[in-house]
């Protein structure tokens, strides 16, 4: 009978009081979950970043977090690179050897695929002025054709030594004459290039102020 | 003695009817009322993520913790959850576990994560879900809505698996990433491509059509060939009235 | 900025069709998609509410979620869910045709996945304002082009003799399917050079 009465006329207090307490207990749930899983995903997070570091800059073996803004590029402080909210300035990686030796920076870059962006990260060698590694972080080319610029050996060991002067050029597959060239991908072509215009378009972008970044140390 | 022989067998009736009743809830949503090949619900998950079979059982594994969670939940406060404020409450309770699978799939699992994508905090728009609970958990005990929960979910990843393990082995010549059939083999790489979700599951729910229809026409048959008998005995009976037998 | 906004734009209405490529807004593309001039009114009041969408998601991101993550999802779906009831009561108030035009799919469209879909795509991809309501436009179009196509399509085969085994959903996804790689033809528009 009670139950009855409060089921056909429900008064606004008890529906405010029911969607505030299920608020209330998702809340709690939801804070209790993130706190658990905060640490564990920003490890992963970090791991990610640190395998792909390593992965282009081969020989690092530590690395630090460079940031540009105020038209300049800055080491992260500890602090800064702790903080929870990441600021969404730019950002690349100094990778050093073993014996604190710079080695080389690691550089990520989106550009417009065939698909959608390809988003990749690569490591540029100031020394040699040459590409030293390459690996893509995320592309949605299409598997078995567009997705070579992930799978094909010939085309990523081309990018493990590649000159940047006086550009980057994509040349024809076997047509290769000067270390500044890179030979397209057969049944691959348009993501191939893609990738060849997104390195040479981010390191023309960045080389400024990495030269301005080394002159001062 | 005979009372409680009575007594007995109606308890072990009605314990017996109750188990039918769980078993019928349990595997309506496998087979009868699956979620996916026959109310078709819960389509975007369904073609979205089902290029492999591991995707697909994945999406099916956070589906099935998400509405197992969210039906308990539902059904045990049912009596105290107004009627005009139900469904906003339903989506309270369904994003809260959707966001917790996908808080702990980010930690635990990041590569199926990555695979995923916002697919996984699509789950919260999934009509199965939010369906479940309208339909049942509001109105049912909470072990009957478990089971049906339990019955929907699995058959949603049954649904699932069927479609990514489809898609894998005619798209890529693999499942769950093992290749089958060797190096020589050319994949309909368009099966792993979205155009291959639609393809995939239209040709699906045609093969199922086809077979409804021929048991159809096999049961219209056999009725056919019994009247044809009753009707040619009735003549055999009226000929032999005639001859006046 | 006008060429990355111009890619935002063709990107989310054909190259990355939502509903043809992303599966997003399935609910309506076969639901309502028997006659063209229904069609397009639930496309333009597709367009409208998720440029509505873009902005809360953009607000709710820059003001409330930097703090706390974990409600990106619930905030999502409440905020955009109220918000597009208030605007259906303005428009109700303010101007009875065009509610009469749309107003009847305001409700059907606040549950869909599309909505949301495009809220956390955006926030994932990072997203500004501006880029965000081009992106909205741009998913709304494609969203309209798709259902519009699919409606006519559905016309037509109205007049044909369809084998009864293949009528109703198995036939609209094999339509959808042959629709979606029509679509995959766009891919590349913007890296051919």
């Amino acid at each position: 009978m009670v139950e009855q009465e409060q089921r056909t006329g429900t008064s606004s207090t008890r529906m405010i009081a029911t969607l505030g307490i299920a608020g209330l207990f998702s809340g709690l749930a939801l804070v209790a979950v993130f706190l658990f899983t905060r640490p564990i995903i920003e490890a992963n997070q970090a791991e990610a970043l640190r395998r792909a570091v390593f992965q282009v800059l081969p020989g690092s073996s530590s690395f630090q977090t460079l940031e540009f803004s105020n038209d300049k590029l800055a080491l992260l402080s500890v602090e800064q690179e702790n903080n929870a909210p990441k600021s969404k300035n730019p950002q690349i990686y100094a990778g050093y050897s073993k014996s604190g030796k710079l080695l080389g920076f690691a550089i990520p870059g989106e550009e417009a695929g065939f698909q959608d962006k390809i988003k990749a990260i690569f490591g540029y060698d100031p020394q040699r002025r040459m590409l030293i590694g390459f690996e893509v972080l995320d592309s949605k080319e299409t598997p078995g054709l567009g997705d070579k610029i992930i799978k094909d050996k010939y085309f990523r060991t081309s990018l493990t030594s590649l000159e940047i002067d006086p550009k980057i050029v994509a040349v024809k597959p076997g047509q290769k004459t000067a270390a500044n060239q890179v030979e397209t991908i057969t049944g691959a072509t348009i993501s191939s290039k893609t990738v060849i215009r997104l390195l040479d378009k981010t390191i023309r972008r960045w080389l400024p102020s990495i030269n301005i970044y080394l002159a001062k140390q | 003695m005979v009372a409680q022989h009575k007594y007995l067998f109606s308890e072990t009736m009605k314990n017996f009817e109750e188990a039918a009743r769980y078993h019928e809830e349990f595997i309506k949503g496998l087979w009868k009322e699956n979620p996916v090949f026959v109310a078709v619900l819960g389509m975007c998950p369904a073609l979205a993520v089902t290029n492999t079979a591991i995707n697909g059982l994945a999406m099916g594994g956070a589906t099935l913790f998400v509405l197992t969670f969210s039906s308990l939940l539902v059904s045990s406060f049912r009596r105290y959850i107004p009627k005009e404020v139900r469904i906003t409450t339903f989506v309270i309770i369904i994003a809260t576990f959707v966001t917790i699978v996908d808080f702990l799939l980010q930690a635990f699992l990041p590569a199926i994560h990555k695979e995923l994508g916002a697919f996984v905090a699509l789950i919260v728009v999934n009509c199965l879900i939010l369906g479940r609970q309208e339909a049942f958990s509001f109105k049912n005990p909470i072990r009957l809505a478990m089971v049906d929960a339990l019955g929907m979910a699995l058959g949603f990843t049954f649904a699932l698996f069927c479609l990514g393990a489809i898609r894998e082995i005619l798209g890529n010549g693999s499942l769950f990433g093992v290749s089958l059939f060797g190096p020589s083999f050319e994949p309909w790489i368009v099966m792993i491509l979205p155009p291959g979700g639609f393809l995939s599951l239209g040709f699906l729910l045609l093969f199922f059509n086809w077979l409804k229809q021929r048991q159809e026409q096999k049961q219209s048959l056999v009725y056919l060939a019994d009247t044809v008998a009753e009707v040619a005995e009735k003549k055999d009976s009226i000929i032999s009235l005639k001859r006046g037998v | 900025m006008a060429a990355d906004l111009l890619w935002i734009f063709i990107s989310a209405m054909v190259i990355n069709n939502f509903t043809l490529y992303y599966f997003l807004g399935l609910c309506p593309f076969f639901g309502v998609s028997d006659r063209i001039s229904t069609a397009l009114r639930m496309g333009l009041a597709n367009i409208f509410v998720l440029l509505i969408t873009a902005f809360c998601a953009w607000f709710l991101n820059t003001y409330v979620l930097s703090h706390a993550p974990y409600l990106r999802l619930i905030s999502f779906i409440i905020v955009i869910a109220s918000t597009v009831q208030f605007v259906e009561m303005a428009i109700k108030k303010m101007s009875p045709v065009l509610f009469k035009a749309l107003g009847i799919f305001l409700p059907l469209i606040t549950t869909n996945c599309a909505i949301l879909g495009l809220a956390l795509f955006a926030t994932n991809k990072g997203y500004g304002l501006l880029e965000g309501l081009v992106y909205a436009l741009g998913a709304g179009g494609g969203l309209t082009l798709a259902l519009v196509i699919m409606a006519g399509i559905r016309e037509e085969s109205k007049l044909l003799e369809i084998p009864k085994v293949i009528e109703g959903t198995a036939l609209n996804l094999i339509i959808a399917g042959i629709l979606s790689m029509a679509f995959m033809g766009f891919a590349g528009l913007f890296s051919t050079s």
